[in-house]
């Protein structure tokens, strides 16, 4: 290469191949903007719709009261408030910790074989269809007990939520490095020494959000609740009562055929929307709060 | 009673030495002190790929050993066989014997073993607590940790790893707080705080900058009045300068182990003087 070398020329204009590459180029580009926007909008296109439709029910009453009948204005959904709290709880306080175990299981004692078909369960069990896991606890808890309960609407969300919270808790698990397992055992630490004092602190804030992603998102779902906790247009007594839980009476609601009954689904679906979206939020400041690990 | 049973592990230990030194004469370096640990005959695998041939070396006790070599010679597969900790590798088979005082640690607890075999990593890997949680770690899990005492054994174990000076008005701060070579002290704190008889170092200083490579050295200088060090390094002038007796691994081989003058200015392989000289990868 030297200096008198001659650069080859530019062409004048640009040449047809050009042209056609870039309109190519801005196309995509277009449509994959597009369709970016549609995604993020949607969120809020949904929110709207609650806020104009229910926004307006939405009050002290409707947080305390009980459901009217149609034609009488005022009223709550107190009653699905605290029984979709109700159940939500207890469906946490079994599905949290067998999660969490499995979890455990699955990052830190596997060997080859059984963690892998145990992996591999958990996934199917999550692409179970709701329903049908409401079927089941149909069977295994309504059938009998002879009664919808809320125990039996926590068995079933506790069963969607197993899955989720093991796998989580693996993949944060997973994400602690293996010099912080060797240093504790390299210093005479049990195996499950380490995994208590040192590699699930150091994953808790991934856990922790891992978990209560799973919860929000069990607490939306209606199917696993149509036919074992049912629905009540009062106070639970128990969890051996049949429950009032927002999900199902959104359906409830919105399938009959009075406007009041709508304005109030709409407001339960404002109510539910912004619980879930809660509890999303606090947990993703939890996990950009976290970085407890060393890159 | 006690004192029988240590006349027994000694018979047995001058036994093992005598065995030994007539099977692989050619690894054992002439030291009038019986070994504190020695490895027999060392095979380890890899699922079908063998890592380790027939190794065989002593480690004096109170002296520094180090293992050079280049990449992929086995001397960190080695060291990590010394406290057992490649166990924890899926796939891995270890043939012969490794002894501490002559008892084989193959046959025992292995946390025991691993209490009393400390181990520095090649990377500095604080756990993610303060640094008196980390050095107070070990002796917790092991009950080590005298009532009301825990300061006073944070304090020395910071001292014996000469970083007691720059942190001891931020005990309770995150480890990740040090640079670097802090960090890496801490781990040498942490690990001296269970008051190890034999401290392994695996490439301890190939993550920091030189002035702290130095500090490290000094340490293992000062450390080896009390305990056993075995260190693997890539870098030789480290080696020459920091110890007693040095061995050299090719492909999986122990070459030679001798005193580190000799291996460095008078080695008997034709392989040692290839490497040091730098003729070799």
């Amino acid at each position: 290469m030297t200096a008198a070398m001659p650069s080859p020329a530019l062409p004048k204009a640009m040449t047809a191949r050009n042209r056609r590459r870039n309109a190519l180029n801005n196309a995509m580009l277009t449509l994959t903007g597009v369709c970016a926007f549609i995604t993020v909008s949607m969120l809020f296109v949904i929110l709207a719709y609650l806020v104009y439709n229910g926004g307006k029910s939405v009050n002290l009453d409707f947080f305390t009261k009980l459901p009217l009948p149609t034609g009488e204005s005022g009223g709550g959904m107190g009653n699905a408030i605290l029984g979709s709290m109700e159940i939500i709880f207890f469906a946490t306080l079994i599905g949290v910790p067998v999660g969490f175990l499995a979890g455990v299981y699955l990052s830190e004692f596997g060997g080859k074989g059984l963690p892998f078909a145990v992996r591999y369960v958990c996934d199917l069990l999550n692409g179970v269809p709701s329903i049908v896991i409401g079927m089941f606890a149909w069977i295994v808890v309504v059938a009998p007990l002879h009664s919808y309960s809320a125990f039996a609407g926590a068995v079933a969300l506790s069963i969607m939520l197993i899955p989720i919270a093991a796998r989580a808790t693996e993949q944060f698990l997973q994400d602690v490095p293996n010099s912080m397992r060797e240093a504790s055992l390299a210093l005479g630490a049990s195996k499950w020494r380490t995994i208590a004092s040192v590699i699930v602190p150091a994953a808790r804030k991934g856990i922790m959000t891992g978990m209560i992603l799973g919860v929000a998102r069990i607490a939306g779902e209606t199917a696993p609740l149509l036919f074992t906790s049912l629905n009540n247009q009062y106070w639970s007594t128990g969890l051996k009562e049949p429950t009032a839980s927002l999900p199902v009476m959104i359906y409830t609601h919105a399938t009959a055929p009075y406007d009041d009954w709508h304005r109030q689904a709409w407001a339960a679906g404002l109510v539910l929307l912004g619980l879930v979206l809660v509890a999303n939020i606090a947990a993703r400041t939890i996990i950009s709060r976290g970085a407890s690990l060393p890159k | 009673m006690s004192s029988a049973l240590t006349k027994l592990s000694n018979t047995q230990s001058t036994d093992t030495v005598a065995d030994t030194a007539m099977i692989s004469a050619s690894n054992v370096v002439a030291t009038p002190s019986v070994p504190k640990m020695r490895a027999v005959h060392v095979n380890f695998y890899y699922g079908d790929f063998q890592a380790l041939h027939d190794v065989s070396l002593d480690f004096a006790p109170n002296k520094v050993t180090a293992l050079i070599g280049p990449s992929g010679c086995g001397k960190s597969t080695f060291l990590r066989n010394l406290n057992r900790i490649n166990e924890t590798l899926r796939d891995t088979r270890l043939q012969g014997e490794i002894t501490l005082d002559g008892q084989n640690i193959l046959e025992h607890d292995v946390t025991e073993i691993r209490r009393r075999i400390g181990m520095v990593f090649q990377r500095p890997n604080p756990f993610p607590k303060s640094i008196f949680e980390n050095v107070l770690y070990g002796p917790k899990i092991n009950g080590m940790v005298p009532r009301g005492h825990a300061n006073e054994l944070v304090e020395k174990s910071l001292r014996r790893a000469a970083l007691w000076e720059e942190v001891k008005d931020k005990l309770h701060e995150s480890a990740y707080a040090l640079s670097g070579g802090q960090q890496q002290r801490l781990c040498i704190a942490r690990a001296l705080a269970v008051n190890p008889e034999v401290l392994l170092l695996d490439e301890p200083c190939s993550a920091l900058d030189p002035i702290a490579t130095a500090k490290i050295e000094d340490l293992l200088v000062e450390l080896k009045k009390q305990c056993t060090i075995v260190i693997v390094t890539h870098n030789m002038q480290q080696a020459a300068r920091v110890a007693d007796t040095t061995g050299f691994f090719l492909l999986g081989k122990v070459i030679e182990h001798d005193r580190t003058d000799v291996i460095f200015k008078n080695p008997a392989k034709k392989e040692t003087e290839d490497y040091i000289t730098g003729r070799f990868g």
